[in-house]
């Protein structure tokens, strides 16, 4: 049975299922996040003293890391983009270059975490530390989630591409939304607890 | 024109072309004011300054990849309701924090 | 009299039904992604959780009845740990206490008024096919399973269940036992299954309606589901967030909710500190309160439907209830800390947050008043779903008046945390939304199944019930307003000022006891009904909502031609019509 807008938009909407659908999803995700963020600034505001970003975290790195996930958003949309002049070679290397990139950034972060770790720095330790690896853990996770199915989308997915290209460029360009909302999150999230 | 969804033709390749342009240059435009954030953040300004300068940037950096990269531009007036009542909501969590912090609500040790 | 389904529709779903292979077992009842199947799925596993939360209340109630009194025959049977010679120890109050809410809340009613009435009615009542996300729909489900597994399962543990409340105030819920952590995995399944659910509801209702059928046509009860799921979609995160904090405090060792200089048992709790408790509050009941607003929603909307299909006319000011539910829901985010009076607020925040709680309580009253005043001039037929429908009325009117001296700061003081709050909020669930559901499951059952439930037996079960919870649960106003605090685990029998009261505990205890044995009538009529039940066509209520026009039950695909609506949703009596009403969807 096809359940219809799918691929084809609704007139009086003028949006296919999935758009609202990852939109939706979206503004969820905004309120989670939020909602940390709101934590965030009562627990700063309520303490005695806070560390500015800088005296505990490495700022260089995650300048690095800023960089490679503002150009994953790029490749990630321009992956998009070349499906939809039709280059399916050209989204193949395009969003193989946003899973690498994600990939760097995971890396990146673990490297970070490791070394926070060995000098004994857990979030144990202080309330910056614990809000530093709550807010990052769980950036992290999203972009594990979203390299997983930008993966899956690069490998074995698209095979849709043969059969249905229209309905496989919405369920990228709707996949790299989640993606670009990740890096948006990261873009608060750097100077909120790096800079500040 | 981004909801569009048929398949390629000649003038979505048209399209799409002005829209790879607006996407590079959005990239360096991310590029630059991430630099300029960091600049920033060396001068060490006092924190309730320091805070709206780099909130300001982020703000900025963050409507370029809603704006651009997630399309909003050009988006239709149901996500835009959808995204504009998430905005009272998540001001009313942002609340929070000012309303725990009124009428000497939080006990500092 | 059976509808017959509407004719020369362009893309009829019937194509579909000839390369619609057969499905085996497992992918037509086990692991489907009918909105159908998976809404009886969340119905029955809903409707169990019910009834399992409810036998955890009525082992409290005999302590509270009798406290200290070794608890005949099951006393032995909960083993030494808790209920030592049949007598239970407070810890053991405790773990009941908080996974009775959980489940009842979060299992039970939810999954029964959204995932069940929500997923099996919505699209048959705009005319659409199924879900937008069929797959994701089945996945909900599956994350409900596993959120309610984690539940029961942390009964297991050493320690036992979550014994915080269902409220997990810290910083008790942070040095809790090991269950503590198992509800707050549990907690983070079923949030990812409702905000799935959501995503699909919103969806659906907007992009595939079937021709004709506008906002402003939907039934009552569509509107009651998609207001609803935005209020699970946006308050619901809040809570995920507090609750990766409060793993974090429990596992990793954070203090986001600790204070510092907490001590325990005479120790101070080795912890960073700077923590803040009421921050845990404020994030819980930013999704609590609009939560309820999820439990009472769908109710609502299900009395709507009966009490105009059974009075035979429209509902009286459909557009104000509309107005008035749209804007419920948005003042429901603004309330949440009408909750937390006691915690130290100061004056200008209290007066913010009782007044927006007192506007709050305008909307309800009009659609208490619409619903009411529709029922003024029909011809009435009391039918078991009506019956549950109309009692729903006043019960949800006790319930909400009452919450009032509880929105008002002043006279919360006395009144917070006191059998008082426990009488308000279960006269809005128990005698409110359970009848509502109740009625409901009367109502469409001969939809899902093709058979009506038996009349006598729901007679029974409607009078019984209806009695005994009041029964159950009006002697709490007065045993609250003598200031017996709540979660006690002996009733109040230590204090002098309880002593008048006490007798209303064994009262309330044997409401509850004999409210279980009217359920029996229920479950046999349910499960009975399947095979025994007298058979019907499409429309056995002659009702005019689309989910009427198709079969009794629906094939996959639901309509045999897709619907188009032609007319609001309660054309009954139309004046110079033939028949008393005029279906939504025929021509």
């Amino acid at each position: 049975m096809d359940i219809p807008y799918t691929v084809e938009v609704r007139r009086d909407t003028g949006l296919t299922n999935g758009k609202i659908g990852i939109w939706l999803f979206l503004a969820s995700e905004v309120m989670l996040f939020g909602a940390l963020f709101a934590s965030y600034i009562l627990i700063r505001v309520g303490a005695p003293s806070w560390p500015r970003g800088d005296t505990l975290l490495d700022v260089p790195l995650a300048t690095f890391n800023t960089i490679v996930l503002i150009s994953s958003s790029v490749t990630m949309v321009m992956a998009w983009a070349s499906l939809m002049r039709g280059r399916f070679g050209t989204f193949r290397i395009y969003m193989g270059g946003t899973i690498l990139l994600g990939l760097t950034f995971l890396v990146v972060k673990y490297f970070e975490y490791s070394h926070h770790l060995h000098l004994g720095e857990f979030p144990s330790t202080n309330n910056f530390l614990a809000i530093y690896y709550t807010l990052t853990g769980l950036h992290m996770l999203h972009v594990f989630g979203g390299m997983m199915v930008n993966a899956y989308f690069w490998g074995p997915g698209a095979k849709l591409w043969k059969t249905n290209p229209v309905w496989f460029t919405n369920r990228v360009e709707h996949s790299g939304l989640f993606w670009h909302f990740v890096d948006l999150v990261w873009i608060f999230l750097f100077p909120t607890l790096y800079l500040l | 024109m981004t909801s569009d969804h048929t398949a390629a033709s000649s003038d979505h390749a048209v399209d799409i072309d002005r829209h790879v342009k607006v996407y590079i240059t959005v990239f360096v435009a991310l590029m630059v004011l991430t630099i300029v954030t960091v600049a920033i953040s060396y001068l060490h300004l006092a924190v309730p300054l320091a805070v709206t300068v780099a909130l300001f940037v982020a703000t900025v950096k963050g409507t370029l990849v809603a704006a651009y990269f997630m399309h909003l531009v050009s988006e239709k007036k149901l996500i835009y309701a959808v995204l504009a009542l998430t905005v009272v909501f998540f001001a009313a969590l942002l609340a929070l924090p000012v309303v725990t912090h009124l009428d000497g609500y939080w006990i500092h040790e | 009299m059976s509808e017959q389904p509407v004719v020369d529709a362009p893309k009829a779903p019937v194509a579909h039904e000839a390369h619609h292979e057969e499905l085996g077992f497992w992918r037509q009842y086990v692991f489907s992604t009918d909105h159908k199947v998976i809404g009886i799925q969340y119905a029955v596993t809903g409707l169990l959780f019910l009834l399992f939360g409810f036998a955890l209340m009525m082992l409290m109630r005999w302590q509270l009845a009798y406290p200290g009194v070794p608890l005949p025959l099951l006393g032995s049977l909960l083993g030494e740990a808790r209920m030592p010679g049949g007598t239970m120890v407070p810890e053991f109050y405790n773990e009941l206490g908080a996974m009775h809410g959980t489940i009842m809340v979060f299992l039970g009613v939810v999954p029964l008024a959204v995932g069940g009435f929500g997923n099996f009615v919505l699209p048959l009542q705009i005319g659409a096919p199924d879900m937008a996300f069929p797959r994701i729909n089945m996945a909900s489900y599956q994350f409900f399973v596993l959120g309610g597994l984690t539940m029961l399962a942390s009964f297991f543990v050493p320690g036992g269940a979550a014994q915080s409340g269902w409220t997990s105030y810290a910083p008790l819920s942070i040095i809790a036992t090991s269950g503590q952590t198992w509800w707050l995995i549990g907690m983070i399944f079923l949030i990812t299954s409702s905000l799935l659910g959501a995503i699909n509801f919103i969806t659906t209702t907007i992009q595939l309606r079937a021709k004709g059928v506008t906002f402003l046509r939907f039934p009552f009860f569509v509107w009651t589901q998609f207001v609803t799921a935005f209020l699970l979609l946006l308050a619901f995160p809040p809570l995920e967030a507090a609750g990766v904090m409060q793993l974090m405090d429990r596992v990793a060792g954070t203090s986001f909710f600790l204070p510092s200089g907490l001590v325990v048992s005479g120790q101070v709790v080795d912890v960073a500190g700077g923590g803040n408790a009421v921050l845990w509050q404020h994030l819980f009941w930013f999704l609590a309160h609009p939560e309820v607003y999820v439990l009472i929603l769908p109710a609502m909307g299900i009395v709507a439907e009966i009490i105009a299909n059974n009075t035979r006319k429209p509902l009286f000011g459909y557009r104000s209830m509309v107005y008035a539910l749209v804007f419920l829901g948005f003042m429901s985010f603004i309330v949440w800390a009408h909750h937390m009076f006691m915690t130290g607020m100061g004056t200008s925040l209290a007066a913010f947050f009782q007044t927006t709680t007192m506007i709050i309580s305008i909307p309800s009253v009009v659609i208490l008043t619409a619903l009411i005043i529709s029922l003024w001039g029909g011809s009435i037929r009391f039918n078991t779903p009506m019956l549950f429908a109309v009692a729903f009325l006043p019960m949800f009117g006790i319930g909400g008046l009452t919450g009032l001296p509880l929105g008002l700061n002043i006279s919360d003081i006395p009144l917070h945390d006191t059998y008082y709050v426990i009488a308000h909020f279960h006269y809005v669930v128990a005698p409110g939304t359970i009848l509502a559901l109740f009625a409901g499951i009367y109502y469409w059952y001969p939809k899902a199944t093709g058979r009506k439930m038996n009349e006598t037996l729901g007679k029974v079960h409607f009078w019984g019930s209806v009695a005994c919870m009041n029964v159950v649960f009006m002697p709490m106003f007065i045993v609250g307003l003598a200031g017996v605090s709540r979660r006690l685990y002996d009733g109040g029998v230590t204090y002098d000022f309880a002593q008048p009261v006490l007798q209303w505990n064994v009262v309330s205890s044997w409401g509850a006891w004999i409210l279980a044995v009217f359920q029996v009538p229920f479950i046999f009529n349910f499960f009975w009904s399947i095979r025994k039940g007298e058979p019907v066509g499409d429309n056995p209520w002659q009702a005019t909502t689309i989910e009427w026009a198709a079969p009794s039950p629906p094939p996959h695909g639901n309509f045999l031609v897709a619907p188009e609506a032609h007319r609001g949703p309660y054309e009954y009596s139309v004046p110079g019509a033939a028949k008393d009403f005029l279906p939504q969807s025929e021509a």
